[in-house]
């Protein structure tokens, strides 16, 4: 730090700012990835040389990237959204039913009609938790019951099948631009819009303020029972938005449409350093976290690991990012501490131990 | 009004048996076994066949291991944490019962195995909840992950089944003979239940926990020792979903890594559903077996009834949030009204002293439940 003070600005301005930036937690799960990446293609080199292969790299996670950063956005609130799941599964399957049933529709307006039943159902949420003061978890437990049964019910056992939708659809979910998949491109769009919001407007600071502290929050007169409910329209408008994302990647839409998915988004988030508790963390941080789950899930069989060990690995790896944010925060509140009996600034004191 | 909560705290004290019965039937218990009746009475009239012993069997068949399961999570909720890898500790377990039994071992020590096993995952999530400072909902989703991963990395696709005949008509007889409805099982669970209720209600350990869900400074002040309770709990979480295990491949005759996937949302649901407030420090085990009581009955009715077995989960999500909103609900008008009223008394209060008087209510509130 000193020497970054002292010596030649320019260059050391940069390597300041990299050292900065390569002690930021989203660093480790970058790195986590891409290690996980090349350990894989040393053991299987086909795995970065076949066919398709960084095509497909990139293309995996994009659907996960998206409802990743929808839930790190209500986690920063302090709260969490369970139903994401069901509301991606009642927008990817009304995709289907409105191109398979109702050729009539416009493209444009099925499309807007999905993302817009996402967040119907994200307002719900939004106002229940809001309204009842109840913790959210408890909410979107029986919303993701109620949604999840509300597709089935609709659905049964019927399925949605690649002929029903249109070919740009198809299209869409294997094209590339330059290479690079336009999904990816898609969730890259929207992790920089949601980013964006987080970290440069005044209510999407207000997001982080009300989960590091919701009476603080209250206290310093943040309007917080009305911005809370944003952060679930966010995450069901993004969830709406993922459904269309499944419908282009997979093309066969059933009852079951993104079931389980719910506790990934958390995994993702979590994985990426956003904290359960709030006001902690990055919407790119889940995003990554979402990339390297995603990995881990074609990486595993491609280096001849049963696919069914891959939760077991999640798991594990759930444990030791908050196990490291855990140590990460001690020892920051050790460097922050004031010594009583020298009473040197805040931050100096770590330090010059 | 700070007349009448003085005078409250008194009465409070000092309950009469009047006041005690008073209270019971205007408790939370008392709406949610009220909420069971009408249930019952509604579904024995409406679905055809509801009444009969076999439904009432196979509904006790199906409820044991969620409401075994909710006595330990009960008390885990009350102290403000949550427990979500008892599923997958459930699964475990019943994979090792598969396990140890295709090794040769008998069934008997197989289960004390189990019991042992899931007593061991208690101990990790406790350990990283209690010591480590973790949020307990972060642990145990990763947990959650972690024990599903090796119950099915395990057996893979495999299934162990042919468990002895004798233990499996053990696990599913009935108590008074063939065709009567009421299972062996809820002897078992009658015994855990009465130990819990001891444990919770008429012992320090008991309250020690309602006192880390209240405050836990306030109760690390007052000397609970809120890490060990911790710990303490969530390895009797494990325990039991690890007897849970042992039942499951039982009943079924199959041991699988995918035993059990989805149980915790269901125990959480109906804890919820019984009472037991999620941000901690009130709850009771009577409440929490008769809210899981009311999903089970929702469950098999509609079974019954011919709706699909998934589209249920409508039904249970719905009474989930109208049992949790519900009474918020009435709270909220019942403040807001007290609140127009004592404004409009005119007592020259201003807004502060109002709600000061009101939150006193609420605490009080909170401590007589």
């Amino acid at each position: 730090m000193s020497t970054a003070l002292v010596a030649r600005k320019s260059s050391s301005a940069i390597g300041a700012r990299l050292k900065r930036l390569m002690k930021r937690r989203e660093a480790a799960a970058v790195l986590a990835t891409i290690g996980l990446i090349v350990l894989t293609g040393i053991v299987n080199p086909r795995f970065l040389t076949g066919a398709d292969a960084i095509r497909n790299l990139w293309l995996t996670p994009s659907m996960l990237m998206v409802i990743a950063v929808a839930q790190a956005v209500v986690l920063i609130t302090r709260n969490v959204d369970l139903s994401i799941s069901a509301t991606l599964g009642i927008s990817a399957y009304a995709t289907g039913v409105m191109f398979a049933e109702h050729p009539e529709i416009p493209d444009a307006v099925v499309v807007i009609v999905a993302i817009l039943i996402g967040t119907a159902l994200g307002t719900i949420n939004g106002l229940l938790v809001s309204l009842g003061r109840i913790p959210s978890l408890v909410i979107t437990l029986g919303t993701l019951y109620a949604y999840k049964g509300l597709l089935i019910a609709w659905a049964g056992s019927n399925r949605i099948v690649p002929s029903d939708l249109p070919d740009w659809l198809k299209e869409l979910g294997v094209a590339t631009i330059a290479g690079f998949p336009v999904l990816t491109v898609f969730a890259l769009i929207i992790l920089i819009c949601v980013g964006y919001y987080m970290y440069q407007r005044p209510s999407g600071r207000e997001m982080y303020a009300i989960g590091s502290s919701p009476e603080a929050a209250e206290l310093c007169g943040l309007p917080v029972r009305r911005r809370v409910p944003v952060a679930f329209v966010i995450s069901g408008t993004l969830a709406g938005l993922a459904g269309v994302i499944y419908a282009a990647r997979y093309a066969t839409i059933s009852s079951l449409a993104g079931a389980g998915l719910e506790f990934d988004t958390v995994a993702s988030a979590v994985i990426g350093g956003v904290s359960m508790s709030g006001g902690l963390g990055t919407v790119a941080g889940a995003a990554v976290g979402a990339a390297l789950l995603s990995t881990i899930d074609r990486a595993l069989p491609t280096m001849g690991v049963p696919a069914f060990w891959q939760e077991c690995a999640v798991g594990a790896l759930i444990l030791a990012a908050i196990v490291l944010d855990r140590v990460l925060a001690i020892r920051n509140e050790r460097r922050l501490r004031v010594d009583p009996a020298d009473g040197s600034k805040p931050g100096r004191a770590g330090e010059q131990a | 009004m700070s007349v009448a909560t003085s005078s409250e705290a008194t009465r409070v004290a000092i309950p009469t048996r009047v006041q005690r019965a008073r209270r019971l039937l205007s408790g939370r218990e008392a709406g949610v076994a009220a909420l069971a009746v009408v249930v019952w009475i509604v579904v024995a009239i409406v679905v055809k066949g509801f009444t009969t012993a076999t439904t009432a069997y196979y509904m006790g068949l199906d409820l044991f291991p969620i409401i075994m399961l909710a006595l330990p999570m009960t008390m885990i909720i009350i102290t403000g944490e949550v427990d979500l890898s008892i599923g997958s500790m459930t699964g475990l377990a019943s994979v090792v019962v598969g396990i140890l039994y295709s090794w040769g071992v008998s069934i008997p020590i197989a289960v004390v195995v189990a019991i042992v096993v899931g007593a061991l995952g208690g101990f990790i999530n406790g350990m990283l909840v209690a010591r480590v400072g973790l949020a307990s909902l972060a642990v145990t989703i990763g947990t959650m992950a972690l024990y599903r991963g090796m119950a099915v990395g395990a057996l893979g696709t495999e299934a162990i089944t042919s468990f002895p005949n004798e233990y499996r008509q053990f696990v599913t007889g009935r108590l008074f003979g063939p065709g009567t409805a009421v299972p062996t099982m809820v002897l078992i669970f009658v015994i855990a239940a009465v130990l819990f209720i001891a444990w919770l209600h008429y012992t320090s350990f008991g309250r020690g926990v309602y006192a880390v869900g209240m405050s836990p400074k306030a109760a690390a002040f007052a000397g609970v020792e809120s890490l060990r309770l911790k710990l303490i709990l969530f390895m009797s979480s494990g325990a039991m979903a690890g007897l849970m295990g042992a039942y499951w491949a039982l009943r079924y005759n199959s041991a699988r890594g995918d035993n059990a996937t989805g149980l915790e949302l269901m125990v959480v649901a109906g804890a919820l559903v019984g009472g037991v407030s999620f941000f901690g420090g009130s709850g009771s085990l009577v409440g929490a077996c008769i809210g899981c009581i009311v999903i089970g009955l929702l469950r098999s009715s509609l079974r019954l009834g011919d709706v699909p077995e998934d589209a249920i989960n409508v039904a249970v999500g719905l009474l989930l949030i109208v049992t949790v909103v519900g009474p918020r609900a009435m709270e909220l008008l019942k403040l807001k009204t007290a609140e127009l009223r004592l404004r409009r008394s005119g007592t020259g209060r201003n807004r502060a002293t109002n709600e000061d008087a009101i939150s006193n209510h609420q605490n009080q509130r909170k401590v007589t439940e």
